[in-house]
């Protein structure tokens, strides 16, 4: 059985070309070019039914076509945002040889700061930062919220989970030499970002406020305290004042939720534009083939 | 590295890198392969593990010794391994802080043209000795109590140890090499209060000292077993 077909809407039919523009690109094919330039200028004059002067249009112009006109709402972002170059060259930049998976660390402590996010939203939605209320906010939420033990033992474990990640992540790029010239700057950021995880792990364990995180707390931040020069300040900054008080914990959870997820955020943003614009290390025990060509080419 | 280093590194690396496949799809496979198993870890350790919730806390009586998360482990236990109570800064922050400081600046006193790890003995060397150690005081730390329990040789004292331990003193006063210096040292309070005045400062405790009051009431063995090693620390 064969059903009509609708009429394409307007902005699937193929445009007109436009005033000035180069003719089909593959003028070798003679056939190809006279074809393609005659269905346009009809459509140009009448904007007649172009059904059948589209599928006259070759495949490779098609292809063409599909890569250069703007098509859709996709078209319309990238016309606005020319985001498309970015993409594609973030997509399909090449990888070294020698990709083992060990190089999936990196990618997969991002992951489990997303998850992290994710889950932690759903858990500021039910969370109360009062000391009077925080404790039994995290009863409510693993007792009557649907789901919510669910939620809270995967931010739990997922906190873990990141710390174990990261430090593998960093054991690879030590042992892999990939620390040196010329991606310095991204482990300092690396760096920073293992730091501010062990921060929010820190931050984090405060939060239900019972027992176990509340002393594992005060003896942070008395150790904290007994840093030289800074020390004393930064503990005090942390609890909001010489003691644990009232506000501590709404500190800890603004720290915990808002500052350093913020700057992790950004600085994976750093980080990530490193790596694309510097590309992922080869394995250090992998030598290049001197390529025939090449050294031709240099003598 | 030398500019010719850094020139012979950027073009064998372009000649791997031109050699290897796309980012996407082949990358993205393996990444997205490694985030589900990652998923799925997350999820089998939260039905296996399940997300405890302790007693509330209760900053002024408490039965519970601190203990941090377990990747934490290895700087606490840190504090027990240096004991002088003059080398206490050095565990708590030195020497994280320079092995941190270490780690930041790695790439600026490392410059050498080597990247394979058996040929440069020494930062692998030095990886391994950082990771081994890490892994043993998180072990030692796993296996022994917190740092802030009493290690003071006092005269069978046992019950009175444990209460003062429990009681969180030491977040706040110095009991031989353990604790902290906000408040006064108690090291040899016995001598310079009575056993009555010991009980009055717990008491009515001049702020911000939280009181022992409650305790007292609900149980007043452990409040006496306090009081009476107090006062045998002189």
């Amino acid at each position: 059985m064969k059903l009509p077909i609708p009429p394409l809407p307007k902005a699937l039919r193929p445009k007109p070309p436009r005033p000035g523009s180069r003719p089909a690109p593959n003028g070798s094919q003679a056939n190809g070019a006279v074809r393609d330039l005659r269905p346009g200028a009809a459509d140009g004059d009448g904007g007649g039914p172009s059904r059948g002067s589209g599928s006259t249009i070759p495949r490779e112009q098609l292809r063409e076509k599909a890569l250069e006109v703007p098509i859709g709402i996709a078209g319309w972002l990238d016309e606005r945002s020319g985001a498309s170059p970015f993409a594609r060259a973030f997509l399909y930049r090449k990888t070294p040889r020698g990709n083992n998976w060990a190089y999936t660390l990196g990618s997969a402590t991002m992951f489990a700061f997303v998850a992290q996010a994710v889950t932690g939203v759903f858990l500021a939605m039910y969370y109360n930062p009062a000391p009077a209320d925080a404790y039994e906010s995290i009863a409510r939420i693993s007792n009557e919220v649907f789901l919510g033990e669910f939620v809270r033992g995967m931010h739990r474990w997922g906190a873990t989970v990141m710390v174990v990640l990261i430090f593998l992540h960093m054991a690879r790029t030590f042992f892999y030499g990939a620390y040196k010239y010329p991606r310095e700057l991204n482990w300092l950021i690396g760096v920073v970002l293992l730091v501010l995880t062990l921060a929010m792990s820190l931050t984090g364990y405060l939060l239900p406020f019972d027992q176990r995180g509340f002393w594992a707390t005060v003896v942070a931040v008395n150790i904290n305290a007994s840093g030289p020069i800074i020390g004393p300040y930064l503990a005090d900054f942390l609890r909001g004042g010489a003691e644990f008080n009232a506000t501590t914990l709404s500190r800890f959870y603004a720290i915990h939720m808002l500052l350093v997820p913020g700057l992790i955020a950004a600085l994976i943003g750093a980080h990530l534009y490193l790596v694309a614009k510097l590309g992922i290390t080869a394995p250090p025990w992998l030598k290049a083939e001197k390529d025939k060509a090449l050294s031709r080419d240099e003598i | 590295m030398n500019a010719r280093e850094k020139e012979e590194y950027l073009r064998e690396y372009s000649i791997l890198k031109n050699q290897g496949k796309s980012f996407f799809p082949y990358a993205v496979a393996k990444d997205g392969t490694m985030a589900a198993i990652t998923m799925l870890v997350i999820i089998v350790m939260t039905l296996v593990l399940g997300a405890e919730l302790g007693p509330k806390a209760d900053a002024t009586t408490t039965s519970f010794v601190p203990r941090p998360e377990w990747y934490f482990f290895f700087l606490f236990e840190l504090l027990r391994v240096i004991k002088p109570p003059e080398l206490t800064v050095l565990a708590t922050v030195m020497v994280p802080t320079l092995w941190l400081v270490l780690l930041l600046l790695l790439p600026f006193f490392d410059r050498g043209p080597e990247r394979h790890p058996l040929r440069r003995p020494i930062a692998t060397l030095a990886g391994i000795a950082t990771i081994a150690g890490m892994t043993y005081l998180t072990v030692i730390g796993a296996l022994a109590g917190s740092p802030t329990e009493i290690v003071l040789q006092a005269r069978g004292q046992e019950d009175g140890k444990l209460a003062t331990a429990s009681a969180g003193c030491l977040g706040c006063h110095r009991i031989g090499e353990n604790g902290n210096e906000i408040g006064p040292e108690l090291t040899d309070v016995g001598s310079r209060l009575p056993r009555q005045a010991i009980a009055r400062t717990l008491l009515n405790p001049t702020a911000p000292m939280p009181t022992y009051q409650e305790l007292q009431q609900k149980d007043p063995e452990k409040f006496q077993d306090i009081v009476d090693f107090l006062a045998s620390l002189k």
